[in-house]
This record gives C-alpha cells, sequence and structure tokens, in this order.
C-alpha cells in the first residue's frame, strides 16, 4: 500500500522558498484565470495584461521601477521585524507620517536651491516612520498592548491627521481649497532617471537598504538576535536577548524604512503632500516581505512582481477592460496561495511503499 | 430627553455590527483561532449583501449571502491554519486583503447606489412606551437579534458541552487531539461562524445602519471587532459591553457637532482608533487578567500529527 | 483447549522516520489481566510503539490484531471505540476546567452523572479525585489520577501507561502499583512503560525487551535479575561514572539567600525563602518532583529573572551581588545554565549547529564591531561536535535534526567550551539515551573536579544519587536544607519530596561518623 506522508526536511532547503514562491505564483495565475473568465474575458488574454503588457514598453516598465521603489523599502523593513514575530501592519500609516515630515520641510524651505535640502527630506521621513512605528513599540514594550492592532489603530489616525493637515496648517494658500499642499520645487523632488518615465533616484534608496537589510540579517549580531527571538522566544530569554530591545528594533527599522517610502511619494511621482500619499503600499509591503520569504534577495523579486501587478491591474483595466479590483484580488491570491504552500518550506512530501520503508538503519 | 433617546437608540444600532462581527470573532478565538481578517470578511459581506438585497429586494437573502460568504472566506483562512499549518497572523491578513479586493470587486458596480433600509419591528405597546419606547423598542429586527446573540454565545461557551468542547480546545489543541476530539473540525466550525457573523455584521452596516455601499465603507471596524475581544478579556458581557462603549464613541462625531462645540472633524473621526489604542495600553498592562481567561493557544500554529 | 487469544497481538509493526527506524518488525502479545512492561531506554522505540497501537501514528508496515481480529487503527478516537485507553507521561489535562469537566470530554454523561461515576471509581480503585476542583491548583500526583480515572470511565480492556512513575514520589508509586494490580484483577490488560528495572521486576508479568527500535527479548521479569535484564536492554556493559574525592579549595562560588519570588503566570508556584549555596569541587543536586518551582529557581540562578525589587532576596557569585544581572552578564562572569528544554530554548531548532553555539558564546571572540564573525563561529561548532563525539551531519545539521542525546551533548559542551565557575543544568540528561547520558555525566564529574560548581536538577533520584555530592529537595517553591548524599538514602529523600524535609535528618549517621 503505497501512500504520501509529510515529514520534516532533515536539512535546511536553499531551494525551497524559490519554490514556493513560483508554484504561488503559477497558483495565482490559475486563480486569476478563473477570474478573467468570471469578467467573460479570456484568461491568457487577461494574464498577458497584467503581467506581459506593462514589459512591452519603456513607459510601462518605468511604471512598474517607479512602484517598486516604496514597495521594496517597506517589504524590507517589515521582513526584518517578521522574522522577529513582531507584527507591524502599519506601515502605511508611517509612509504617511514620513511623507509628512518630509513635506514639512519641503513646504518650510520652499524656493531654496540648497542640495542639502533632499537629504534633509529623507531623514526627516525616516524620522517620521520611525516616530510613528516607535509609539506602538513604546506601548508594546512598556504595557505589552498587540503591536498589530496598535500598528492598524495608529494608521487610521495618521490618515486623518494627513486630511487634517492638508485642508488646513499645510493646504496650498493659493490652491483654490483643493486639500493638497503647494507643489515642491527641483531641489525637494528626485532627479527622474529614464527620461520619458516617472523612475526616480528613490529606487536607489530601496535597492541600498536591500543591502543594509541583507548585512544586517546575515552577519550582524543584532540581526542574529531578532531572528532567534522570532523563531524561539524561549533560547532567545535563555540567551538572554532582550524581547523589548528587540520589539524597538523591528518597529524602528520597519517605520524609518516605511517613511522612507513615503518620502519617496511626495518627493517624487507626487511632488506635494496629497489626500492620497499611497495606494496601499503599506499593505502591499506585507504581501512582499512573505512571497520573499523574508529574505532580503528574494523580497526584491517580490516587489518587482508586487509592482509588475499593480500597473497590470492598471493596463488590464484600459485594454480588457476588468475593473482595477482585481489588483486586490490578485495580492490577496498570491499571499493566501503562499501561505497555502508554505508547510513545503519546513516539510517535504514523501511517497511511501513498503519497498521503500528502509531495513536495518539502525535506530539511536 | 431628545439627547437621552439619541444617545441610546443610536448606540443600540451603532453598535449591532460590532457585536455581531465580535460574537462570531470571540467563538473563534475561544477555539483558539486569531482570526485577523474580520475586517476583509465585514467587507466582504458589506458588499454581498447589498448586491444581493438589491437584486432580490429582500434582506433575508442579503444576510444570508452575506453570511455564507463570509463563511467561505473564513474557511479559507481555516484551510491554511488548520491544513497547511500555516501562520495565523499571516493568513489572517491574507484573507483581510484578499476580502478587501473581493468586496470591491463585488461592489463595483454598485458604488454609490442606495437601497431601502431595514423597517423598524412593530413591537406594539410597548414602542409607545414614553421614554423607554424610542430608546429601545424602535429599533429593527437585527438589533434585538445582536442581543439575542449576546445570550446565546454566553450560553454555548459556559453552558453547552459544545462550548466546554471548544474551551478545551482553545487552551490545549494538542491534548484536545489526544483526547480524540476533532481539533480541526471544531476550529474549522468556530471560524466559519466567525466569518458568517462577520458577513452579517457587514451587511448590516450596508443594508441597515446607512443603506449604501461605497468602497472602505467598513473603516477598520473589523479591527476593532479583534480588539474588543482583547478590552473584553475574552468574557462575552464584556465584549458586548465593549461593543456599545464603540457603538457610543461613533455617535460622539454627531452629537459633538450638533452641539456646536468646534473641534476638527478629523480629530472626531480619529477618536474610536485613538480610543482603541489607549484602551488597548490600559487592558494589556496587567499580564495576569489577560492570562486568566485567553485562550493560551490563541494564535499558535497548530501542531498534531 | 486453545492457547486464548490474546487482547493485543502486534506484528512486524515497522516505522520509519528520515533519521531513524523507529520501529523495526516489533512484534507484542498482551493478554487480558496481564500487566505487560515495554522496556527500553529513551530512543528505544517505546513511545512510537504505544502511539502506533493508540492511532496517533500510523506504521509503515506490519500487522495489528485486536481480540484476534484484524485492525488498522487510524486515530485515537478509534482506539478508544476499540477499547484501548492510554494515560500519557505529559498529561493531556486542561487547567481551566474541573476535573470533572475534564473527565466530561472523554465520557458522555453530564457532569453530575459523571461526579457520581467519578466519586465510586475513586473509591474502588484508590484515586482520591475531588470531580469539582480545578486542575490548575492540583498537584501531579492528583492529575496523574484524573487521567487514570478518565481512562477507567471510558471502560477500557487495555490501558497503556506512559512512564506513569516518572512524575510521582516513591510513595505515590507504590499506591500507583495497588490501583494498576486492582484494574489488572478486573481482566483489563495493562501496557506498562519504563526504563525502571525495579518498578518492572515488583509489578509486571511479562516484559517486553526493546533496542534501537526491535524487540530484544520476551522475558518474565519476575524470574530475570536486574543485570541481564539491564545488558538486554542496552547491548553492552556501561561503566558507571567515576566519582573521585571532593576537590578544589572548597570556597562558596554561588550563594543565593532569602530568595522569594511570584511568577506572572498565576498558575505557576512561588518561591519562599529560598536558600542554597553552591561550594567549588562540588556537585549540589536539587531532587523533587517537576512543577515545585524548580523552573523558577533556575531562571532566577541563571537570570532570566532578574531579581531588581524583590527585598531581601539574594544572589551572589565569589561575594559579588549578580541578582540585578540578565543571563549575559551572569555568563560573562562565569554562571553557566543548560535547561531541561533542548529544542526551543537550549537551541534554536530550525537553527544549524554552527548558528546556535552563538546562542550563548557570542562574548568569545565571535562578534567584531557588532558583526558575527562565521568563520570562528562554524569553527567552534566543530570543535565542540569533536570534543563531545556529537553524531550529526555536521555544523551545518539543523539541531532539530540531532537525536535528544546528540543535542544535549552538544549543549553541554557549548556550555563547557565557556569554562563556567557555576553550571546549572536542569534534568540534563532526560530522555537521552544511556550513552550520551553517561558521558554526560561524567563531563559534570570532571567540571567540578577542575574546581567548578556544579548543581543539578533532577527528577530521576538515581541520577542524583550517583554524581552528587549534597543534596537539597524542593517542595512547592520551598527547599530543604542541605544534606550530605552519604548520609542519606532514596527512602528519605523520597518522604521529603512529598514534604517532609524533617524525614532528611532522621536518616541514619553512622557512614558520615564512622568517616569524620
Amino acid at each position: 500500500m503505497a501512500r504520501f506522508v509529510i515529514e520534516a526536511r532533515p536539512e535546511r532547503s536553499v531551494w525551497a522558498p524559490i519554490q514556493v514562491s513560483l508554484l504561488a505564483i503559477l497558483l495565482t495565475c490559475i486563480g486569476g484565470s478563473f477570474l478573467f473568465m468570471a469578467y467573460g474575458v479570456a484568461p491568457l488574454k487577461g494574464l498577458e495584461a497584467v503581467f506581459i503588457d506593462p514589459l512591452r514598453s519603456t513607459y510601462g516598465i518605468g511604471e512598474v521601477l517607479l512602484k517598486m521603489a516604496p514597495l521594496l523599502l517597506i517589504a524590507q523593513g517589515l521582513a526584518i521585524g517578521f522574522r522577529a514575530q513582531v507584527w507591524n501592519i502599519g506601515a502605511e500609516g508611517q509612509l504617511i507620517v514620513g511623507a509628512i515630515g518630509a513635506s514639512l520641510l519641503a513646504i518650510q524651505f520652499d524656493g531654496t536651491t540648497s542640495p542639502l535640502l533632499l537629504p534633509g527630506m529623507i531623514i526627516a521621513g525616516m524620522v517620521g516612520g520611525m516616530a510613528w512605528a516607535g509609539v506602538a513599540a513604546f506601548l508594546r514594550a512598556q504595557f505589552n498592548a498587540n503591536e498589530i492592532l496598535v500598528t492598524f489603530m495608529l494608521t487610521s489616525v495618521a490618515l486623518q491627521l494627513l486630511y487634517y493637515l492638508v485642508s488646513g496648517p499645510m493646504r496650498d494658500p493659493m490652491g483654490f481649497n483643493f486639500p493638497q499642499s503647494i507643489s515642491f520645487g527641483p531641489s525637494a523632488t528626485f532627479p527622474i532617471l529614464i527620461p520619458g518615465t516617472r523612475v526616480n533616484a528613490s529606487l536607489f534608496l530601496g535597492l541600498g537598504v536591500t543591502v543594509l537589510a541583507l548585512i544586517f540579517v546575515q552577519r550582524s549580531l543584532a540581526g542574529y538576535k531578532l531572528s532567534v527571538g522570532g523563531v524561539a522566544p524561549g533560547a532567545a530569554m535563555y540567551a538572554g536577548f532582550s524581547s523589548k530591545r528587540a520589539i524597538w528594533l523591528a518597529l524602528l527599522i520597519s517605520g524609518g524604512a516605511a517613511g522612507l517610502a513615503g518620502v519617496g511619494e511626495v518627493a517624487g511621482p507626487l511632488g506635494m503632500l496629497q489626500r492620497n500619499v499611497s495606494p496601499g503600499y503599506g499593505y502591499a509591503g506585507i504581501i512582499v516581505a512573505v512571497l520573499g520569504g523574508l529574505h532580503p534577495i528574494g523580497i526584491l523579486f517580490a516587489s518587482a512582481l508586487m509592482a509588475l501587478v499593480y500597473v497590470g491591474g492598471d493596463f488590464a483595466l484600459l485594454t480588457v477592460g476588468v475593473p482595477n479590483a482585481v489588483t486586490g484580488i490578485f495580492q490577496g491570491m498570491l499571499l493566501t496561495f503562499y501561505l497555502a504552500c508554505s508547510f513545503l518550506l519546513t516539510q517535504r512530501i514523501r511517497r511511501i511503499t513498503p519497498e521503500t520503508v528502509p531495513k536495518g538503519a539502525p535506530a539511536e | 430627553m431628545d439627547v437621552l433617546i439619541f444617545i441610546v437608540s443610536g448606540t443600540l444600532a451603532a453598535a449591532t455590527a460590532l457585536l455581531f462581527a465580535a460574537m462570531g470573532e470571540l467563538v473563534a478565538e475561544k477555539s483558539g483561532m486569531l482570526n485577523l481578517g474580520i475586517e476583509g470578511m465585514m467587507a466582504t459581506g458589506a458588499a454581498m449583501g447589498f448586491v444581493a438585497l438589491s437584486v432580490s429586494g429582500s434582506h433575508s437573502v442579503g444576510f444570508l449571502a452575506a453570511a455564507v460568504l463570509g463563511a467561505v472566506l473564513s474557511l479559507i483562512y481555516a484551510m491554511l491554519t488548520l491544513v497547511f499549518r500555516a501562520n495565523q497572523v499571516a493568513s489572517g491578513l491574507a484573507i483581510g486583503i484578499l476580502g478587501l479586493g473581493l468586496s470591491s470587486a463585488i461592489g463595483k458596480n454598485y458604488e454609490g447606489k442606495t437601497v431601502t433600509g431595514l423597517e423598524e419591528l412593530d413591537l406594539g405597546p410597548l414602542s409607545d412606551i414614553p421614554l423607554l419606547g424610542p430608546m429601545f423598542f424602535q429599533q429593527d429586527v437585527m438589533v434585538y437579534l445582536s442581543i439575542v446573540l449576546i445570550f446565546a454565545t454566553w450560553y454555548l461557551l459556559n453552558r453547552t458541552k459544545l462550548g466546554l468542547i471548544i474551551r478545551a480546545i482553545g487552551e490545549s489543541p494538542e491534548s484536545a487531539h489526544a483526547l480524540g476530539l476533532k481539533v480541526r473540525l471544531i476550529r474549522a466550525g468556530c471560524v466559519a461562524f466567525g466569518g458568517a457573523m462577520a458577513g452579517i455584521g457587514g451587511a448590516y452596516m450596508s443594508t441597515a445602519y446607512t443603506p449604501l455601499w461605497a468602497e472602505g465603507m467598513i473603516a477598520g471596524r473589523g479591527w476593532i471587532v479583534v480588539a474588543l475581544t482583547v478590552f473584553g478579556t475574552w468574557i462575552v458581557k464584556r465584549v458586548a459591553f465593549g461593543a456599545y462603549l464603540f457603538g457610543s464613541i461613533s455617535l460622539l462625531e454627531l452629537s459633538i457637532q450638533a452641539f456646536g462645540v468646534n473641534v476638527p472633524s478629523q480629530l472626531m473621526s480619529a477618536m474610536p482608533y485613538i480610543v482603541t489604542i489607549v484602551m488597548l495600553a490600559v487592558i494589556s498592562r496587567n499580564p495576569v487578567f489577560i492570562r486568566l481567561n485567553s485562550p493560551a493557544s490563541l494564535g499558535a500554529t497548530l501542531k498534531l500529527n | 483447549m486453545a492457547e486464548p487469544t490474546p487482547l493485543l497481538r502486534l506484528r512486524g509493526v515497522t516505522k520509519a522516520y528520515p533519521a531513524v527506524l523507529a520501529n523495526d518488525a516489533v512484534d507484542l502479545d498482551v493478554m487480558p489481566g496481564e500487566i505487560h512492561a515495554v522496556l527500553g531506554e529513551n530512543g528505544a522505540g517505546k513511545s512510537t510503539l504505544m502511539k502506533i497501537i493508540y492511532g496517533s501514528v500510523r506504521p509503515d508496515a506490519g500487522t495489528v490484531e485486536w481480540n484476534g481480529q484484524p485492525v488498522d487503527i487510524q486515530s485515537p478516537a478509534m482506539a478508544r471505540e476499540l477499547g484501548i485507553g492510554m494515560v500519557f507521561q505529559h498529561f493531556s489535562l486542561f487547567d481551566t476546567l474541573t476535573a470533572a469537566e475534564n473527565i466530561s470530554l472523554a465520557v458522555p454523561g453530564t457532569i453530575a452523572e459523571l461526579s457520581e461515576r467519578i466519586r465510586a471509581a475513586s473509591a474502588q480503585f484508590g484515586l482520591d479525585v475531588e470531580p469539582g476542583a480545578r486542575v490548575q491548583s492540583m498537584t501531579v500526583g492528583e492529575r496523574q489520577r484524573i487521567e487514570i480515572l478518565r481512562c477507567i470511565l471510558q471502560e477500557p480492556r487495555l490501558i497503556i501507561m506512559d512512564e506513569p512513575t516518572s512524575v510521582l514520589p516513591p510513595q505515590g508509586i507504590l499506591k500507583l502499583f495497588e490501583t494498576l494490580r486492582a484494574l489488572a484483577s478486573e481482566g483489563i490488560g495493562i501496557v506498562f512503560i519504563s526504563h525502571k528495572l525495579d518498578e518492572i521486576r515488583a509489578l509486571c508479568d511479562t516484559a517486553t525487551v526493546m533496542r534501537g527500535g526491535r524487540v530484544v527479548g520476551v522475558v518474565d521479569p519476575r524470574v530475570e535479575d536486574a543485570q541481564s535484564l539491564t545488558r538486554m536492554m542496552i547491548g553492552r556493559e556501561i561503566a558507571p561514572p567515576t566519582h573521585g574525592a571532593e576537590r578544589g579549595d572548597r570556597h562558596t562560588v554561588l550563594e543565593v539567600t532569602g530568595l522569594n519570588y511570584t511568577p506572572e503566570d498565576p498558575f505557576a508556584t512561588v518561591l519562599k525563602d529560598v536558600h542554597l549555596s553552591v561550594r567549588s569541587g562540588e556537585i549540589l543536586g536539587i531532587a523533587g518532583v517537576s512543577g515545585n518551582g524548580q523552573d523558577a529557581l533556575t531562571r532566577a540562578l541563571a537570570g532570566e529573572i532578574v531579581l531588581r525589587s524583590d527585598k531581601g532576596s539574594s544572589v551572589m557569585l565569589e561575594g559579588t551581588p549578580i541578582g540585578a544581572l540578565g543571563p549575559d552578564g551572569r555568563r560573562a562572569l562565569g554562571v553557566n545554565f543548560i535547561p531541561e528544554e533542548r529544542l526551543g530554548r537550549g537551541a534554536v531548532p530550525i537553527h544549524t549547529l554552527a548558528e546556535n553555539v552563538g546562542l550563548t558564546t557570542h562574548h568569545g571572540g565571535l562578534v567584531k564591531w557588532g558583526f558575527l564573525r562565521l568563520g570562528q563561529r562554524r569553527q567552534l561548532a566543530s570543535d565542540t561536535i569533536d570534543t563531545m563525539d556529537v553524531r550529526c551531519g555536521g555544523p551545518d545539521a539543523t539541531a532539530q535534526s540531532l537525536s535528544g542525546g546528540n543535542l544535549q551533548k552538544f549543549i553541554v559542551g557549548r556550555e563547557l567550551a565557556l569554562r563556567p565557575k557555576v553550571l546549572i543544568a536542569s534534568q540534563p540528561t532526560w530522555g537521552v539515551d544511556v550513552g550520551a547520558a553517561a558521558a554526560i555525566r561524567q563531563k559534570l564529574i570532571d567540571l567540578r573536579d577542575e574546581g567548578a560548581a556544579v548543581l543539578i536538577v533532577s527528577e530521576e533520584l538515581e541520577e542524583i544519587f550517583e554524581i552528587c555530592d549534597r543534596i537539597q529537595v524542593m517542595f512547592r517553591g520551598r527547599l530543604s536544607e542541605a544534606v550530605r548524599v552519604r548520609t542519606t538514602d532514596i527512602n528519605h529523600v523520597g518522604l521529603a519530596m512529598a514534604g517532609d524535609f524533617d524525614a532528611l535528618h532522621a536518616a541514619p549517621v553512622e557512614k558520615e561518623a564512622a568517616l569524620g
């Protein structure tokens, strides 16, 4: 009687995370096919619109790279927290506060040509994101308040703060009461990288953070301590790695990275502070982090894929006429299928027949 | 006097959606399942309920469709965590995101449309009682059902064998499994119940409380529901009290403006979230208090052979 | 008359796990009314065999017959339907529920009906249990009685007892045996799993001896002597550890006075006015049944519990107060700790051995400017594997891929490499095979002989008497005064484990007097 058993992998596999991600993408394409059929679109045509069409033009590629930058930044930060089992789901709020912080400087020093303005905005944005995440870290470390709920609630608060600021204190006085700030000058915006697109230098921030994340995760003592706390809290306690420190570190890093993403938006494609700072990058960043296997390199690819889904959703609206709500469903499916397959990270499926039972291997 | 009537009757109505979802989530959490996807399930329920009502003209069909879809979504969560042993937090987020995407797809063609809300239940002479009548007895049927649900949930968890089994599984699924209790089945059932209730709660928002569908109308209520189970330290009456408290806070925005107090409307909109954060910090700071009632296995990945 | 049909008959049962063949063509026959021992060392495959009988593990090959009928036991529920009950080594009770509620989860009937039946069965089999009491406030012995009652009320034909005596003080063991004999006289078959020979010889009618996943003999334990059983079970002679005279200058290294501690967990044991001191060149043993505060004590000694505000509590290392330091700080001063749980505490299960060596040793030149020196870390792991003779796939093997004994050797080696002044070890050989246990005990004795202070917390009295110089007994958060091993015996320590600390001093003292 042959049957299949699921059992623990005896050693760690380098390829397992890649297999799981690819499997999740494949399943999402299958699920997406049904979705397109429900909208009366030929599946292959729909998938082509989402995954291929954006890559046919320089503009499309530019849009993908543009959206990749914030996703990459956010996901690298979140992944460090997730590895430590610190669930910051409020990157959206930290992004908003980061954007506000950077905008404060841009508005205050409007008209300056100083080359220090943009670096100043970057720092202000990072500090803003850290401060917002720091509230959650403080409440978790001192009062044991669940960081998942607090970071989410703080996002809602950040959104109201943004609405208040752009309709009042930070509104463009000459803007006919539109809820938005003044347009930022050239010294407060990132330079465009590829002419004819909107890709800007904030992508380098994302790539830089990726390198830093790689070093932090693989080589630093602090990164090692965080990962121990995440996978075996008992071992971290035994070793004497402070869990409060881990909470602070994880939230400050992820908050700072999300704040940077906020700078990239207001000093990039938006060029101003407005109500719609982010089309949900903070939440999509969660998916990117998980889909990338919480590994800096994996996240690099996952962020490109997620950016493609964003842009592809817009393309699908134009070319095959499905509402861009499919973007959300695609995102949800990617994460769902990844989680469904993720047991293959630590387990493997083995077929057992009476013949394959090893003979004579002595037990301990 | 009118103010009192407004506050009491308004609170009862405002708390209804929260109560449905919170009682469902409480049962799921008591079995050890931390379903963070409530927001998505409520949103899907709201969209589905609205569409089903628009198409069929029947509120019952609307609620039923919402409940079914909510349960289906939550069963995806159950499958991820119970069959594929995925992390509960990530799985909850996954169906939350899936649910939000689904709600926007379902409701796309109904954006901004309205339907007839749920009628008040005719309770005859009761609703004519001065003061008490307008306060308590001029509500729609779902308001009363939500109160029945509170008692039913309490009875289920504390007075029935099934409730005992649910609590045991929530404390130690491994031990329960060793005893031969059907851990996965019961947990899936609790989660499905939670999903159905979240769907109904969402549908109440879109078909009764404010009879219209707009994307994002759940506005974080699903997360407040999760927070309510913590505030209530997993005790039915405290969770219900929390739901009414939040119902009354959401009235604040309207009433404060009615009194002519000049505060930014955004501050009032942010109030429920700020209150949630403060309450979380206050309640959670005492670990003994939390430990005494929280299901010990809540959020932990199931490890069964 | 034909040979009577066995209640349970296994033939050729085989179960393989990735790294080991846990059961290799195992045969087992249990008759009605028989108390049948399954004897074997840790890792011999007893637990896997019991899980197969109870339906929680499916065999890869082999047949199971129940009352002469072939059966495929697919789940514990099915096992119970057949009439197979199990009393677990780690109880499957629910702390927040009452005894009757716990039982009602497995036995049909209302709480009121069950309470009646519980009282009746309690009286019949000598199992005192109060149906309405909550489990969280009960002793280990009471919990075991609930487990047994829950099993009995399901009216089983066969009861599996998995190492039931490991949690009981000696007097409790005798009481348990009476209960088991009463059950057997009702015609119930009992499978009694143990690795303690004297217990099996006192209680069982038949013993199936297992080694390395195979059955190496079926004997009558009442006629076999302990040595022949040991040889069967182990397959070779194990030399007892050599234990020299006390060494070193015998100055006090670790001293604890007036330690009071109330854990955050409302159900955990409170430490009350604990005093102890460990001297250079000696091993102090803390005896006691688990759950009497040992966990909090070791945490307080290792620094996981920091004593900042608890008034009057003091922990001193060679005269320096260390109570306010965390584990890292104490480790830097030479206080090392080997915890009871290996996977998840002593080692990170999914991390490699090289990564796990960094858990406690990053002070020793493994880190520069906040960055890990991966080469050195790997080297240290390799060295530890060599010195401790750890059988594994090298420094890149994950901790969870090692057997319990090999992982424990690795952890012990890692801590010894730090050259501790004080080594605290909690249940150092629990669940470890004989060879590894002997090696670990010898390493601890060697450390003592080098002049370190060693503190062992153990449930196994045999272990304590084998390697310790002095003994203190822990009961309900209190610690008895210390007695020298040579001035007491297992029975008196057993009484102290049940709370009678005075019994320690009632022990004969002639030996000590004679030795001066």
